[in-house]
Order: C-alpha cells, then structure tokens, then sequence
C-alpha cells in the first residue's frame, strides 16, 4: 500500500510539482540565507582565525571584539610571561596606518607586528616569499586581496598595476618594502592586511604611549587553557580568552550590537512560514483532493495506522525531494559565489537545521491531512 | 442398506441466512436538523441471494446499505451480517471483518485515477497484506472475467463508463467478499451499459456462499433481482419477489 500511496502522490503531477516546489523553496530559502549568515559570522572572527594558534589572547579587560583593540603597556608582556603556567608569551600590535602609495594616493590598512624573535601569528598562507623574509630590513608581507586591489596603483592611462615583491609602500614616512604576498581570511574590515614585525609596526605607528594590542601566550604542557586563563586574569587584571573564547566573544558582540542576525533571521523564518504556506498548503489540498480516495480505502477495510502510514510516506518523499533540490541549489548557489565578496559558508548543521525545518512542515501538514482523513466517515463514498 | 436419520433441519430447504436485521434505526443531526433516515428497519436477506432496495430519494437507502456494511453505526436495533454482530464490535473489529468480507460497488465507480485498472482492482488484497505480484496476477484474473484483460495497465479515464464500473465490479469481488453491496451501480449509465453490467454481476458475483445487497432506483434493471425491497420513509414496505427468481432455478 505504501505503493499506493507514492503513486497517489506523484500520480496528480501538477500538484506533486507544487508540493516539491514549495519545500525546494523553503528549504532552499532556509539554507542559502543561514549560510551566508554563517559565512558573515565567520568573518567577524577571521584574524582570530588566521592566527592559528590555538592559544590565549590576553587583552585590555574591555576589548569586546577582535577588531576593538585597547592598547596596553609594554610591560604588561613581562607580566604575563611571569604567571605560572605560561610556556610563552609574545606581543602583537593590531591598527590601522595609513600607508602612501607609489602615486601618491594614501589607504588606511589593518597592519599586524610580530613578535620579532619569532613571528608568531603570521598569516595562514604564503603565496609568494616566506615568513621569514619579514626579517629582512624594512620587510613587509601585503595580503593578497589587497595588492590586488586597494593597493595596486593605477596608470595615468588607467590600467592597474598590482603591488608585488619588492615594491616599496611609505608608512608614516617611513619605507616599507614587500617581501611577500599572503592570503588571510576576509574579516569585516575591508581594509588590506599588512604584516611586519612587532618592532617595526610600532615605530610606523603614531607615537603613542602605549602601542601593545595583545599577548599571545600558550599553557606549558598539561595547564588546562582556560584555567590558565583565570590565572592570568587574577594576576595581571587583564582579559585573557582562549582563542574559541575570544571567536564567541567577538561573534556574540556583532550578534548583540549589529543588526545582521536579525536581518537573516527574518529571511530565515520568512524562508520557513512561505515554505510551510506553500507545501503545507498543497499538501493539505492534495489530501483534501483524495479526500474520496482515502474513503473509499477506509471503507474497503484500511485501517488508522495504515492510512496515517500512507500520508507519512507521501508527506515525507515530498520532503526529503524538496530538502534534497533546496540544499542542492543552496550549494550551487555557494560553489557559483566561492570566488565572490560573498560571504557563504555551509556547515553539516545547516543541512541539519533545514532538514529539521522541512521535516517539521511535513509533518505538520501530514498530521493536518491524517486529522482530516482520520475523521473522514466512509459513508461519503456513497456520494454521487 | 439402512436409511440415514434426516437431519434435524435439512440445510437446502432453509438457506443460510446471510443477513438478519431487527428494530434498526439510524438519525442525522439533532435538535431541529434532526433527520429519521431509519425507522425500525427489518430485513432478512439470504445466502445466495440478489435482493434490490428501491424507493424514492431519501426514504434511507443509502443509509441502510451503510449500516448493512458496517460503515456506518446503527443507534439501535439489531444488525447481524454473516454471522457478526456488527452492533456490540469494535470499529477496529468492524474495520477489519469489512474489508474481508465486504465487496462494494459506487454509483460513481471511485476508482483511484492516479493509479492503473489493475492496481485499482488489486486494492482489496493489498490492503490486506497479499504481496503485490500474487495481488496484482489475481487482479488480471478478474478483469478477464469482466471482459477487460487487456486494459490492465491502462488509467482509468481512459476507460468509458461502463467500463469503469465493470472494474469496480472486478475490485469488488477480488477478494472473495461473502456481502457484496451496490448502490445505484447502473444509474450513471446508458440503459445498455446497464444492462450488460448487471448481466456481469449476476454471472461472476451471484454466488451460492455470498449475498448481494444493490440499490437502485431504475426500474429498468428490476428483472435482474431475486427480491426487491420497496423502502419508504426509512422503513420497508414490502418485500416482492424480483424477475430473476420467478425466471431461473435456485442457482
Ligand atoms: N450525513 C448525513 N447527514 C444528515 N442527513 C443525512 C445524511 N445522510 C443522509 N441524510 C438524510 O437521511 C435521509 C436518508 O438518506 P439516504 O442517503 O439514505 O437516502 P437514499 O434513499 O439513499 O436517497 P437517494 O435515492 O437520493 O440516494 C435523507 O433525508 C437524507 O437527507
Ligand atoms: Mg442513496
């Protein structure tokens, strides 16, 4: 009868389309828009990210997110390194400069410095020169995006030259050459990178007091990182997170205090209640539709459960084609932007939550149907 | 040789009796809407036996063959259909004793049209677990013996009218049923059509161990009865023999 009950379905095509269509469409409304929710979310934490480590940032205690630098004193570096458990420590600046170009023309860039003895917290990838050339006299590495674009210098007759190795860039007068191209992670700023050593980002940078955005540290072998946390917490009176920690943090700041979670979750839900209108919908007419079908079996002896059994099987195929058509357009949607601006990142928990979505439209519509049917007398079936 | 005794009661001179109603009455509604669709019906109807109920619209046919079928409750009196008590059952009970016992032919064929003649026809032994092969070759049996063999596989609104109630009719019987009921199975037909189905019906689902149960209203096709049962207002006012069993030997 389960048979039966699939040829029933996909017997009246006009209506089996719009039934798919209706959850391919929620489906696809629900996956596509989370994950380039996801996608902007993971942004938000990209430096993080890129810094690999999997360590502890210790930062000013009212940093709320990664790109919110406080700066601290020099000796706050010493300081860490002296709690118990520490295996090491370095610094990191974290700013913006201004940085003149061949032509001229000035672009603010997020610039990093490394600790000079070990350059810890370089970028994740090289793509021309190494690391170690950063330490090289004047040696800066240029992200890749950047060299690309905001950075390339343009010809008097307009074409673009991008910045490459050995090309020469004037931080706050002073000289800066590439050594190395890179690619980082896009974050939220749309700012090129630039990476240097810790030295010398700090005599680019204005002078300033205090000139250290973070220290880096890790636990000695078998210190548990967040206890060691706590411990540098009570100690120093800084802020020190784990690098997940800090990820939360900054993810949980632009959840609270930017408005994009709202704008996607509305798309989201707005994704859910059409879809769920539009299959649940035609679901519930089709049964209404077979309303005399289902009677008549009622009458030649089908039971409850087998009847319920029937419009679960036909409510759950039409869900897992329309979840299945949704969650691969959303894909293709993602392959077609990989190499765009767009923020697109799918995760198996977003399968997981549209699935869920889709599933509970089925279901919600199948028991709205089996209400009906269920209740139905035979009797109609005598009905001219 | 010494003669047998005879038995007490010889079992070919009293028929079993496939159907045996006392006192029934069914109501709709309540309160102002209330409709008396069954006043105190009594009706015997015998194994082997094709008995018509004809009578004006309303006067409760539908409702009685409902009843009858164990589709629809009775509020009182009593109601024993081959040898089940359909009124102290269970609907669980009900639900089950009806799709094995019970046969039914609409007025308006009900096939599924999603579906081919043979599925539709195989229904009855599907829902009852048969495997699908074993249903589906029992199916074919049945629409040669209606004379439509070679439309297994065709959809039903391919099929003329005529030819749609003859796969019913192959549905209705495809499990055995020992009650086949009928309601107005002619009436959306030609009178030729008719006739032919009703000829069909008497030649494959009169049967020495099944009753049938058929309502119409077209007196056209009154010659095919054993008895005819004249309802009015939700009682039976007479009980005639039909043409059929003046016509033909006990079959
Ligand atoms: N579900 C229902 N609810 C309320 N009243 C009903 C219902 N079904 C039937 N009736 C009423 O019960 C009475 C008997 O109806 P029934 O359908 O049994 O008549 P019938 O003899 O089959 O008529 P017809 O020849 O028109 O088919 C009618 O007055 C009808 O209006
Ligand atoms: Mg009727």
């Amino acid at each position: 009868m389960i048979r039966i009950a699939l040829k029933m379905l996909v017997g009246d095509r006009a209506r089996y389309l719009g039934i798919v269509m209706g959850l391919t469409f929620a489906a696809l409304l629900i996956t596509q828009q989370s994950a380039i929710f996801v996608g902007l979310m993971t942004r938000t934490f990209g430096s993080i990210t890129d810094l690999g480590q999997p360590g502890i940032w210790v930062m000013d205690p009212k940093v709320q997110f990664v790109d919110d630098v406080k700066p601290l004193q020099d000796t706050e570096l010493l300081r860490v390194r002296g709690v118990d458990g520490v295996a090491w420590a370095v610094p990191l600046y974290k700013g913006l400069l201004k940085v003149r170009l061949h032509d001229g023309a000035y672009q603010t860039c997020n610039v990093f410095g490394l600790d000079d003895a070990t350059l810890l917290g370089g970028p994740p990838e090289m793509v021309e020169g190494t690391l170690a050339d950063l330490r090289r006299a004047e040696g800066v590495i240029v992200d890749e995006n950047g060299a690309n674009g905001k950075l390339a210098t343009v010809r008097p007759d307009g074409t673009r030259v991008p910045l490459r190795v050995g090309d020469t860039l004037e931080l706050n007068d002073h000289r800066a050459i590439v050594v190395g191209i890179c690619r980082v992670s896009r974050t939220f700023q749309s700012q090129p990178v630039l990476y240097t050593t810790y030295q010398r980002a700090t005599t680019y940078a204005p002078r300033e007091r205090k000139l250290l955005s973070f220290v880096l540290a890790d636990p000695k072998p078998g210190v548990d990182p967040s206890e060691l946390c706590a411990r540098i917490e009570a100690a120093t009176g800084l802020q020190a997170l784990t690098s997940d920690g800090f990820k939360t943090a900054t993810y949980g700041y632009f959840m609270k205090y930017t408005g994009i979670p709202i704008n996607f979750g509305i798309a989201v839900l707005l994704g859910f209640v059409i879809g769920t209108a539009i299959a649940g919908q035609t679901f519930y007419n089709f049964t209404l539709d077979n309303l005399r079908h289902f009677g008549t079996l009622k009458a030649m002896g089908a039971t409850g459960p087998l009847l319920l059994a029937m419009i679960l099987v036909q409510a759950l195929v039409a869900g897992s084609i329309g979840w299945g058509l949704g969650v691969g357009g959303a894909s293709l949607f993602g392959i077609v932007s990989r190499n765009s601006e767009l923020a697109f990142r799918m995760p198996w928990q977003l399968l997981a939550i549209s699935g869920g979505a889709v599933l509970f439209i089925c279901l919600a519509s199948a028991l709205l149907a089996i209400k009906t049917v269920l209740r139905l007398e035979p009797a109609i079936v005598f009905k001219g | 040789m010494s003669p047998a005794p005879a038995p007490a009661a010889a079992p070919a001179a009293a028929p079993a009796l496939a159907i045996r109603c006392r006192g029934v009455e069914k109501s709709y509604g309540s309160g102002d809407a209330l409709v008396h669709a069954l006043r105190k019906v009594d009706l015997d109807v015998a194994m082997g036996e094709l008995l018509m109920l004809v009578g004006p619209s309303g006067c409760g046919k539908t409702t009685l063959i409902s009843v009858l079928a164990g589709i629809l409750d009775a509020d009182a009196g009593e109601v024993a259909v081959l040898g089940a008590d359909l009124r102290t059952m269970a609907k669980r009970e009900v639900t089950r004793w009806r799709g094995e016992q019970v046969g039914f032919v609409f007025q308006a064929y009900n096939l599924v049209p999603t579906l081919t003649v043979e599925e539709n026809v195989a229904i009855p032994l599907l829902l009852r677990g048969t495997p699908r092969r074993l249903a589906l070759a029992r199916a074919g049996e049945l629409l040669e013996q209606v004379g439509l063999g070679a439309r297994r596989r065709s959809a039903p609104r391919d099929l003329s009218g005529g030819q749609q109630q003859r796969v019913a009719i192959a549905r209705s019987l495809v499990h055995e049923p020992r009650l086949l009921v009928c309601d107005e199975p002619t009436s959306a037909l030609d009178a030729e059509t008719g006739h032919g189905v009703m000829e069909l019906l008497r030649a494959h689902a009169v049967r020495a161990d099944r009753a049938l149960v058929l309502v119409t209203h077209d007196s056209r096709i009154f010659e095919f009865a054993d008895r005819i049962a004249r309802m009015e207002d939700g009682r039976i006012r007479a009980v005639e023999p039909g043409r059929a069993a003046l016509a033909t030997e006990p079959h």
